[in-house]
């Protein structure tokens, strides 16, 4: 890196923080190049340099700089990386870590960060009020279509990669006695004590380094047990790396918690790396743990004050100031103003006071800050204004200065004060990172003390320790860790040695907290002037919460989606409870009775990747194939994906198109053999010796009387009447069944059968066993289909007349046994063959090679679909969509009324029994060679155009038959049953209706008649 | 996600379980002996409690078999797993005739407890 750049990082300190002055690292930003150190954050690494302007905001691209120095912060969102398929935009500026090459860019911005062109909607702000997008989504027709390309524009911060992620991804789960998500020392504390019992203990630390607020706060003459608090820190850090049953994850943020202890973390494992050092690592894993105790130590998020002029780049969280200086070393500013309503931010202008900055006021509005801060600050020299407020600020593009004055309950009083400044420091206190608290149904208790809501009654097993409990003392964090780390692993059933050495002093080098509200702060402005941001990242103003309430939504969870206030990619981290605090000045009810919005996970953005971790391309669902798998692939065959199953859809030959194949394929069922690989189907054998009755209550028809070695084809409804599954069944013997189910719907019916055996009928003495993969199935048909079987069988009669249609028989093929089912999907005489799976490719070889003299040809699922559809046989999900009854499929003589079965009482319900229902019957187009496109929606009369058509039906299968030489449809049309030779007229997009009739659904049938 | 008892394999994780509604909804004996509301009072209509509800659930993925659960639909908190057939461990307001929550203190109408198997 040039030597220009290094000179450029005026505000680095020449020691203390956490970053490596011996490891520089170059990056750029917007373009240009910066120097920085291991263990800077792109915005530790900016401010060294003086940056503060780094990215515009959502609607009225306002610039923005860095409120915070972590994951709270709302504004600084920036892209990283150029390449279409790795950049990740949206990244916080204060969380992304320095490497060597790290190129940053700003975002919603253009053409640049400096001149920005969407700055017209903040001049424009007065007619962008809150509610914008919803007046415009209810508001008169055609505003939405006006302002639709505007708010498309405008909409997201970021673009979306162009290009497939080349990154892995990873799932891990764990369980663990002790969870403790972060690690100030609350978290440390905790973490130690229940790891000393032997607990399993995880440790999950959002950021780079443990330490929480030690490392961003002075050391001053503070002690934990005896010991400098980062000297601690190292202790501890260190104990906790030498127990094998301590998983400590940096990194790493809890992103959701879930019922029973269930919680999500997220952990980044390589994008702070350069890319040629991430290795073999995933860059994200999605950890999924099973806690048997949680300890929430996850701090408190400090907020700023809402007043005119708060949302400059150079406007900055107190204790973000104090981050940047004790954990970066980067002192954020060389003039600073301190603007707050506690004690606690008075810090901020002793450190940056004696790290060499000038401060040039501390604005308190309270009239009373603590005494010892007031001797402190006379000390050094820091003039004090007290129970006084920032009435307006001044910079473009960084704050230059500000106006102070005094202010009581009636608004300012004094004439404002013009101070210089090159930074500010706010602070209107803390709010305890509830956050995870409340994802884990735990409900909420406002404090008025601490003017912030805090953790109440806990529904999991989880306790909430340190800042996140409201407690803000390092002593009590400290000492609740320890008790609570102990108390977690004893509940889990781990108690630690009695030798553990006993705890020295712990005290805290600052004052007691202390924090008098103050939501809203007047201005001398007029009220319509007046711009105080509660929401950095989606420019929610607190005229805007006034807006909300005055047209009625004033309730929490409405003024947050009126206004979209906590609505961006920080979820109102920082702005909450700056919200729910106007809206209680506005409403003027106390801020308990306001109450909060719901948290829900993720409680920071997750990368998708994480989300679907390893679970992609060839793991993303299992794919079953069959015996015969093999040959398909040698042979050419297109597959398609049946439920779980790779089935071979067509066999097209060289030179030869899907169609024509197909085409070939069902001519030769028709005129020669045809096979098909049928081993998919779900297949059930059913045992016991009330199998009968059983199957009897299952079906819609009747199974009483089926005798051993015949078969019977089945439909099953739901108690509601409608078809689900179908299938043809075969007795073997009394109490013996061979039961088939499509192929999606196997589990499924295997399910169905369970489930009403134990839950309604458990006194059935019956047995079900899937045997889908026992079993391989190859079917033959067509009319030399009997003389291959002939050829085939060793000691089963082949011949049609004594081995009849829906009959079946056992014996052997080449010794190897066999089960022959005699039934029909096509209209051809048919002949199922089963054999044991691992003979599944031996007989496919088998019948291509000893059918060949027979004209043997293959065909896939789509002959099968073209075959069926010419016979007219439905196919479940494919005719039916779980709305049609048998009746409605034309089936009503497989509907039994001797006895009863699931589903009977409905089909005499009086829908049901309309007679205008969807029905199931065939259509013949009038051009026999337009073959409709599946799908098509059914119209009365080939005149109505008008988008108002009544709909009587749609298409639900059709092809172009070779049989009939001529195309061919299945569809659903109201009252379809009644309307036999009508005709009706197909709807096209873009094209005239096509005319058609209305036939039966078995087309074959008029041919035999007519040959 | 839940940890669920399965009553015959003990504590798993809920991806090895499926849900199966309210439960001790027996199937009427006679179907054609009701009325289409009293039939369709049976298919379609479910109580949605607030608390305690008595629900089925299925261990797909261990031992195949059907149980059920009380669990509190406001916590998610489950409160006990128990076999198929036998009542409730504890008294249930969605099987008390009526719109009257029961006193909890008051032992669950016989017939109701053990009317159905479902
Ligand atoms: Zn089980």
């Amino acid at each position: 890196m040039s030597r220009q750049s290094a000179r450029r990082a005026q505000n680095r300190l020449d020691h203390g923080g956490l970053v490596d002055r011996t490891r520089p690292i170059s990056f750029s930003f917007d373009g240009k190049s910066y120097q920085g150190f291991a263990g800077d954050t792109l915005a530790s690494a900016l401010l060294a340099s003086g940056v503060h302007h780094v990215a515009r905001s959502f609607k009225y691209h306002r610039p923005r700089g860095f409120l915070g120095a972590g994951p709270e912060d709302p504004g600084a969102l920036v892209r990283v990386g150029s390449d279409p398929a790795t950049m990740v935009v949206n990244q916080r500026a204060t969380e992304v870590e320095l490497f060597d090459g790290l190129e940053a860019f700003p975002q919603n911005c253009w053409p640049s960060l400096r001149l920005d062109f969407g700055v017209v909607n903040d001049l424009m702000h007065r007619f962008l009020p809150a509610g914008f997008y919803y007046k415009t989504f209810m508001g008169p027709p055609g505003s939405w279509m006006f302002f639709e390309p505007f708010i498309r524009r405008a909409a997201g911060l970021g673009p979306a990669p162009s290009a497939p992620d080349p990154a892995r991804y990873e799932h891990m789960n764990r369980h663990c006695e002790v969870l403790v998500i972060g690690s100030g020392p609350a978290g440390l504390a905790a973490a130690r004590e229940a790891a000393r019992s032997g607990a399993r203990v995880i440790l999950a630390e959002e950021s780079a380094a443990c330490g929480g607020r030690l490392l961003g706060e002075a050391e001053g003459d503070a002690l934990i047990e005896g010991m400098a608090p980062r000297a601690w820190r190292g202790d501890v850090l260190a104990e906790l790396a030498a127990n094998p049953e301590v998983t400590l994850l940096t990194r790493t943020s809890a992103s959701g918690y879930y019922s029973q202890n269930w919680v999500t973390l997220f952990e980044n494992c390589t994008d702070h790396l350069p890319p040629s050092e991430a290795g073999h690592l995933p860059r994200h894993r999605l950890w999924r743990v099973r806690a048997a105790q949680v300890v929430l130590a996850t701090g408190a998020i400090e907020r700023p004050l809402v007043f005119h002029g708060n949302d400059r780049p150079g406007v900055m969280l107190a204790s973000a100031a104090r981050t940047y200086l004790h954990r970066y070393g980067v002192r954020a500013g060389s003039n600073a103003v301190i603007f707050a309503n506690n004690d606690d931010a008075w810090r901020s202008a002793f450190d940056l006071h004696d790290a060499g900055a000038h401060i040039a006021a501390i604005i308190d509005t309270r009239p009373d800050p603590a005494a010892a801060h007031r001797e402190a600050a006379e000390a050094h020299g820091i003039g004090v204004r007290t129970g006084a407020t920032i009435v307006a600020t001044q910079g473009r593009g960084h704050i230059r200065s500000i106006d102070v004055a005094a202010f009581d309950a009636g608004g300012v009083t004094g004439k404002p004060e013009r101070i210089a400044c090159d930074l500010l420091c706010v602070s209107g206190g803390w709010s305890p990172n509830v956050a995870l608290f409340s994802q884990s149904g735990g409900s909420l208790r406002y404090d008025e003390t601490l003017a912030a809501f805090v953790p109440d009654e806990a529904r999991q097993e989880v306790v909430a320790i340190g800042a996140c409990a409201g407690d803000f003392a390092l002593a009590e964090a400290v000492s609740r860790g320890v008790e609570t780390g102990r108390t977690a692993a004893r509940e889990a059933g781990f108690v630690a040695s009695a030798t553990d050495p006993v705890a020295g002093e712990t005290r805290d080098a600052a004052l007691p907290y202390r924090v008098t509200p103050a939501w809203e702060l007047p201005s001398n402005l007029p009220k319509t002037r007046i711009r105080a941001f509660v929401d950095y990242q989606n420019d929610v103003t607190a005229k805007d919460l006034h807006l909300a309430v005055r047209e009625g939504y004033g309730a929490v969870e409405h003024a947050k989606r009126y206004t979209t206030t906590g609505m961006g990619t920080d979820q109102g981290k920082i702005v909450g409870v700056n919200a729910i605090g106007v809206l209680s000045g506005v409403l003027d009810k106390p801020i308990g009775e306001i109450g909060v919005t719901t948290y829900r996970p993720p409680w920071r953005p997750i990368s998708f990747g994480a989300v679907a971790g390893q679970h992609v391309g060839g793991l993303f669902h299992p794919r079953r194939t069959t015996a015969m798998h093999d040959w398909h692939v040698e042979n050419g065959a297109v597959f398609e994906t049946v439920g779980d199953w790779l089935r071979a859809r067509v066999y097209p030959q060289p030179g030869e198109d899907f169609e024509a194949a197909l085409q070939r394929e069902c001519r030769a069922a028709r005129n020669a053999v045809g096979v098909l690989d049928a081993s998919t189907l779900g297949k059930i054998d059913i045992r016991g010796k009330d199998a009968r009755s059983f199957l009897n209550r299952i079906y819609t028809n009747a199974w009483m009387k089926l005798e051993p070695g015949r078969c019977r084809y089945g439909l099953m409804t739901n108690e509601d009447g409608m078809v689900f599954d179908d299938g043809v069944t075969a007795c073997l013997a009394d109490d013996h069944f061979h039961m088939t189910t499509t192929t999606g719907g196997a589990a499924r019916v295997l399910g169905w059968l369970e489930e009403y055996h134990q839950t309604e009928w458990p006194d059935l003495e019956v047995y079900m066993t899937s045997v889908t993969e026992q079993w391989a199935v190859a079917s033959i048909c067509g009319p030399r289909a009997p003389e291959l079987a002939a050829d085939l069988f060793d000691d089963i009669d082949a011949d049609p007349e004594r081995f009849p249609f829906m009959s079946h028989a056992s014996g052997h093929i080449d010794g190897v046994p066999a089960r022959v089912f005699r039934i029909s999907f096509t209209g051809e005489v048919s002949y199922e063959i089963n054999v044991p799976a691992s003979y599944g490719l031996w007989l496919w070889r088998t019948l291509m090679e000893r059918g060949k003299p027979y004209g043997i040809t293959p065909y896939g699922t789509e002959g099968m679909h073209l075959l069926r559809a010419e016979k007219g046989f439905i196919i479940v999900g494919q005719e039916t969509d779980g709305t049609l009854t048998p009746v409605d499929l034309g089936m009503g003589w497989a509907v039994k009324q001797s006895a009863d079965f699931i589903g009977k009482r409905s089909l005499t319900r009086s829908d049901t029994a309309r007679d205008d229902r969807l029905q199931l019957v065939g259509l013949l187009t009038a051009d026999p060679g337009f073959v409709i496109p599946e799908g098509s929606q059914i119209i009365a009369s080939g005149r109505e155009q008008s988008p108002r058509t009544p709909m009587i039906g749609h298409v639900t299968s059709s092809y172009f038959s070779p049989t009939l030489e001529r195309s061919i449809a299945l569809a659903l049309i109201a009252g379809g049953h009644g309307r036999m030779g009508e005709r009706i007229h197909v709807a096209r997009r873009g094209a005239d209706p096509v005319p058609a009739t209305i036939t039966g659904t078995d087309f074959l049938a008029g041919l035999k008649e007519a040959s | 996600m839940f940890r669920i008892r399965c009553p015959y394999c003990g504590e798993r994780d809920q991806i090895e379980f499926g849900y199966g509604g309210e439960a001790h909804i027996a199937r009427p004996a006679d179907p054609d002996a009701l009325s289409d509301a009293q039939w369709a009072d049976y298919v379609f209509m479910r109580t949605n409690t607030k608390g305690l509800f008595a629900e089925r659930w299925v261990h797909s993925a261990g031992c195949r078999r059907w149980f059920n659960a009380l669990r509190d639909t406001a916590t998610d908190r489950f409160v006990a797993t128990y076999v198929i057939g036998e009542a409730p461990p504890l008294p249930v307001p969605q099987l008390v005739p009526g719109d009257q929550a029961p006193d909890p203190a008051e032992a669950i109408p016989e017939e109701a407890a053990g009317g159905g198997q479902r």
